[in-house]
């Protein structure tokens, strides 16, 4: 996964909690603002709803609740859509940041010690002037196998 | 690839297909010219297009099949073995055709083993001078015209008159002008790409949405020019929709193509001889559809013929024809496609399944010990299941009938299966006529919305906690009174688990009345909106595994909303009603009653180890309780069965209810009332001619008889049924005058099984076994309130004992109620005209009690 991300090393950066994140921008469609979210009864605990975007329905999937960060989400909902197997996805944030280029000179590998979870889905780690930026793997994000660990 | 070569391929294949089973066709009418006419057409046009495409391989095949049709036009005797020898060449012209789509060239290799064989066939005559040069017009027929050929000249009209494919050759435009021209055939229709038509249903899917949006708009405002102009796209989009849906009708015969080529391919292969029927080919499905029941169709046909068909010396001796028949139907039925495949065999092997069943570990003894064989039959659909002795090449290696449910499954139908023993199966599927578009009920809980599929809703019942209608309960089971029936509910914010627990079953609201296979119950919803169009889109992957939901929808007011899948609660049902597990009644359980010298007894141990039976008809249900379920009251065990305390009974003293674990219970129903008698295991069901002989008084019992070499007391029901209710419920019936019945029919075991009902349900009987015997008894001077005689009766049926006892001063009033297996409405206008007052089916105990109870009531009212 890390040779994929020397090819797109640009990111889309999220903030869930005090804690950034990066997604390699190739993977991000777009982003959105939640509204009239449905949610779905019986769904496990961190999938959010389902959206109208514009004629096609979407999975909203709670990344705080996924990734297990501790804090509610907040009331403004933020999405970052995503595509996986011909569907549809938003992954709810707390806000959205800047499209930034990150340089092989700041990757670290994926501290060991880190959170089981979050473990599981990070592809790397930046160290940047004012914090450290955790780099996540969408397909591994999307994976149904983490949320189980999370249940 | 080229688009030519692509064009070609298509219309190969296409052409193939029709090639095989017109070549089937032919083998059975080698006269019919018109036939022979289409096949040399068709194989003559693949070997043309292959000499115009450079693909010598393919056109030298074609070529010496062409050949060998041509001796067969020239009066050469059609066999089996000169059609199988075609039907391989067409095999081998696929094969080529595949590898050609793969790497876009004819692979190398070498057909000349075939082109020997065709050859050397087409030789074999005598006029074998005469070599088809594979055109049309040279060949003369050196011989006079046997009866039913047709000249040569009638061919090639029949040739050049039989209608072409639909679309012109793929070929270049002057030669395709020219074929326009000079064929009578002008193209009535065009290929579509289906991705584009495909599109286009998406397309107006959005549309449809769009529309919907608009009209909730336009809704919200009571005046609105927009108002018209809405109305107006709005009938627009439905017939826009509509007509998209036709461009994806196809009739069903197109997955039936290949089916004669299968079945005929089969009988040779396995020495069998089957005709293959097919019925309303023409009934048109979503082309979606239609792909996902293809395969299952031809798996349930192969196995048909490789299973179900007898071999012919097995046919014989069964006192069956030889030739089996498989018959393939489809019809519409209300929104959905009926397809039947029948066979004429010798029916699933409810043992083996059994058997099956129990090894691969699908059920335990005791539960198949319950089932009926329509149940035990159903485990075919498992996975893992296959009853063939041996696993042949044509029906595979146990991939069956798991692969064939799940398909249709996924399209939303159901498939079922009736089998009878040395008659015969057949399997029902019913699906429905298009996926993509379905109209669905929204209502509401707790605030938020949900689609009900429209044809799994029954009705709608407004309940209020003081209204005719409102949710009662037993302990905490809810259920609706709906004509004299119990509804069993389901409260949707509970089940969907949805706002507070505390108010999740509310009092008001509208029961959804809905239906999955015989089942009925209720959905309650807050509220109710309208009935809406809705484009069923699929669930995420990540909410598949939710039973609840069968999809999602976009709503006029561009919500998402959840499509409640009727099917998944319905489940959520069988969990609540943990243990119960036969669900059928034993007496509609199979052909057992049906057999009149035969009685089915169900065997039972309570107490000792000595085996008891009770009639099979007799019992209601077989169940298997968790013993925490049981109540104590009064002194009483109980427990709650369908909406009803039912009271368990010990039959004899020493029957004592388990301490853990299970119990089984036998459950007998009178009307609404139910009890059980308690036993220590179920041990088998016994269907045998029995000789019972009479009890020594003990009571409780009605006899006893040897079933299968063990001493069997027979338990007296009749002794049981008044026996809990009399206590139970403190108060004795009172002692009114009882009436007496004489029941007449000629079957031991009818008597068997009617006596004790009438009996707890309060009458004296008398019994006859034939109409002489009736007519002596009265004659004798004994009086009856009211007769229920059999009509099917040797000797004097039910018809005549009636006009003699009309004859009777002493029976010219009493009441008569027939009793008949047959009720056709002829047969109905015959009772009533001999005289009898009622007409019930012989199964059918409850109409009986009800009509004599009706019947005795009139001669109150008479007296009063």
């Amino acid at each position: 996964m890390t040779s994929s991300n020397q090819l797109s090393p640009e990111y889309v950066t999220v903030m869930i909690g005090a804690q950034l994140f990066g997604l390699p921008i190739a993977r991000v469609q777009d982003v959105f603002v939640l509204s009239q979210m449905t949610r779905v009864p019986l769904a496990p605990d961190d999938i959010a709803g389902v959206i109208n975007l514009r004629g096609r329905i979407v999975t909203a999937i709670d990344l705080r609740r996924r990734l297990g960060v501790s804090g509610e989400t907040q009331r403004a909902q933020m999405a970052v859509g995503i595509e996986s197997g011909g569907e549809s996805y938003g992954l709810v944030i707390d806000a959205v940041g800047e499209v930034m280029k990150l340089s092989s000179e700041t990757a670290e590998p994926v501290p060991v010690n880190l959170d089981e979870r979050l473990k599981l889905v990070a592809s790397g780690v930046h160290r940047l002037d004012d914090g450290l930026l955790v780099v996540l793997d969408v397909d591994r994000l999307l994976d149904l196998k983490i949320s189980e660990l999370a249940a | 690839m080229d688009e030519l070569l692509r064009d070609f391929l298509t219309e190969t294949h296409e052409s193939l297909d029709t090639v095989d089973s017109e070549l089937v066709r032919f083998e059975q009418e080698p006269n019919n010219a018109e036939i022979l006419a289409n096949i040399f057409r068709l194989v003559h046009t693949i070997k043309g297009t292959c000499g115009f495409l450079n693909l010598p391989r393919l056109a030298t095949l074609a070529h010496a099949a062409e050949s060998l049709m041509g001796r067969f036009r020239d009066g050469m005797p059609v066999t089996q073995n000169a059609v199988s020898l075609i039907l391989s060449t067409l095999d081998r012209i696929k094969e080529i055709l595949d590898a050609l789509e793969r790497h876009q060239s004819e692979p190398s290799g070498t057909d000349d083993d075939l082109i020997a064989r065709l050859d050397a066939m087409a030789s074999a005559t005598p006029q074998a001078a005469a070599q088809s040069s594979g055109t049309l017009a040279y060949q003369v027929l050196e011989r006079p015209l046997k009866p039913g050929e047709a000249t040569l000249g009638e061919l090639e009209r029949a040739f050049r008159e039989t209608p072409g494919p639909a679309q012109p050759m793929p070929a270049d435009s002057d030669k395709s002008a020219e074929r326009q021209q000079d064929g009578k055939v002008v193209s009535q229709s065009i290929r579509v790409h289906v991705d584009t038509l495909e599109h286009l249903m998406t397309m107006v899917s959005e549309l449809v949405l769009t529309r919907n949006q608009l009209m909730e708009l336009a809704r919200r405002q009571t005046e609105t020019e927009f108002k018209v102009p809405l109305q107006r796209l709005s009938h627009v989009t439905a017939e826009l929709q509509e007509g998209v849906m036709k461009t994806r009708m196809q009739p069903i015969g197109n997955a039936w193509q290949k089916l004669p080529r299968l079945v005929r391919d089969l009988s040779a292969d396995l020495g069998k001889q089957i005709e293959l029927e097919m019925h309303g080919a023409e009934t048109e499905l979503d082309r979606q559809v239609l792909d996902m029941i293809k395969d299952p169709l031809t798996h349930m046909v192969r196995n048909s013929a490789d299973h179900g068909i007898e071999a012919p010396a097995e046919r014989r001796a069964a006192g069956k024809p030889d030739r089996a028949t498989i018959r393939l139907t489809a019809r519409h039925e209300g929104g959905h496609i009926i397809i039947e495949v029948l066979d004429d065999g010798r029916g699933l092997d409810t043992r083996k399944i059994r058997a099956r069943a129990l090894s691969g570990r699908l059920a335990s003894e005791a539960e198949l010990e319950k089932m009926s064989d329509a149940q035990i039959q159903r485990f075919i659909f498992a996975a893992g299941m296959s009853t063939a002795d041996t696993i042949t090449s044509i029906s595979g290696r146990g991939v069956g009938m798991d692969v064939v449910q799940s398909n249709i499954d996924q399209i939303g139908g159901t498939i079922d299966v009736k089998s009878v023993p040395g008659q015969g199966t057949v399997f029902t599927i019913k699906i429905p006529l298009t996926l993509a578009i379905v109209s669905a009920l929204i209502v509401e809980a707790a605030g938020e919305r949900f689609a009900i599929p429209q044809v799994a809703v029954m009705e709608l019942v407004r309940v209020r906690g003081d209204g005719e209608h409102r949710v009662e309960r037993i302990k905490d089971t809810p259920v609706l009174r709906l004509r004299n029936k119990l509804l069993p509910l389901v409260f949707l914010r509970k089940f969907l688990r949805l706002g507070e627990a505390a108010e999740q079953e509310t009092e008001t609201g509208f029961v959804v009345v809905t239906q999955v296979g015989p089942e009925f119950f209720g959905i309650v919803v807050d509220r109710v909106f309208h009935t809406e169009e809705i484009v069923v889109k699929p669930l995420a992957s990540k909410l598949r595994h939710i039973h609840a939901f069968t999809g999602n929808t976009i709503l006029g007011d561009g919500a998402v909303i959840m499509i409640l899948d009727p099917n998944g609660i319905a489940t959520a049902f069988g969990s609540v009603r943990a243990g119960v597990i036969g669900v059928e009644t034993a007496a509609e359980a199979g052909p057992h009653a049906q057999d009149k010298n035969k009685t089915a007894l169900l065997v039972f141990r309570a107490g000792s180890n000595a085996p008891r039976a009770v009639p099979l008809s007799l019992v209601t249900r077989l169940e298997e309780i968790d013993v925490s379920s049981i109540e104590m009251t009064g002194g009483r065990h109980v427990v709650q069965y369908r909406g009803h305390l039912m009271p368990l009974i010990c039959p004899g003293d020493c029957v004592r209810v388990k301490e853990s674990g299970s119990q089984p219970l036998l459950v007998f129903s009178d009307g609404d009332r139910s009890l059980a008698l308690v036993v220590d295991q179920i041990v088998d069901i016994v269907e045998e001619e029995f000789e019972i002989e009479v009890s020594d008084g003990r009571p409780g019992i009605l006899g006893s008889a040897i079933v299968k070499g063990e001493a069997t007391d027979i338990v007296d029901v009749g002794h049981y049924l008044p026996l809990a209710y009399a206590d139970w419920l403190g108060t004795s019936t009172p002692q009114r005058t009882r009436r007496h019945v004489l029941l007449v029919d000629d079957s031991a075991f009818f008597r068997n099984m009617l006596v004790p009902v009438l009996r707890a349900a309060g009458y004296a009987v008398t019994t006859a076994s034939s109409g002489q015997e009736a007519c002596d008894l009265i004659r004798s001077g004994r009086a009856f309130d009211l007769i229920v005689t059999d009509l099917q009766m040797p000797g004097m049926d039910g018809i005549s004992l009636a006009r003699v006892l009309r004859a009777e001063s002493a029976t010219a009033q009493t009441p008569l109620i027939a009793l008949s297996a047959m009720t056709t409405p002829d047969m109905i206008e015959r009772v009533r005209r001999a005289g009898f007052h009622d007409f019930v089916a012989k199964f059918d105990r409850q109409g009986l009690i009800a009509a004599i109870k009706e019947q005795a009531d009139a001669i109150i009212s008479q007296a009063a």
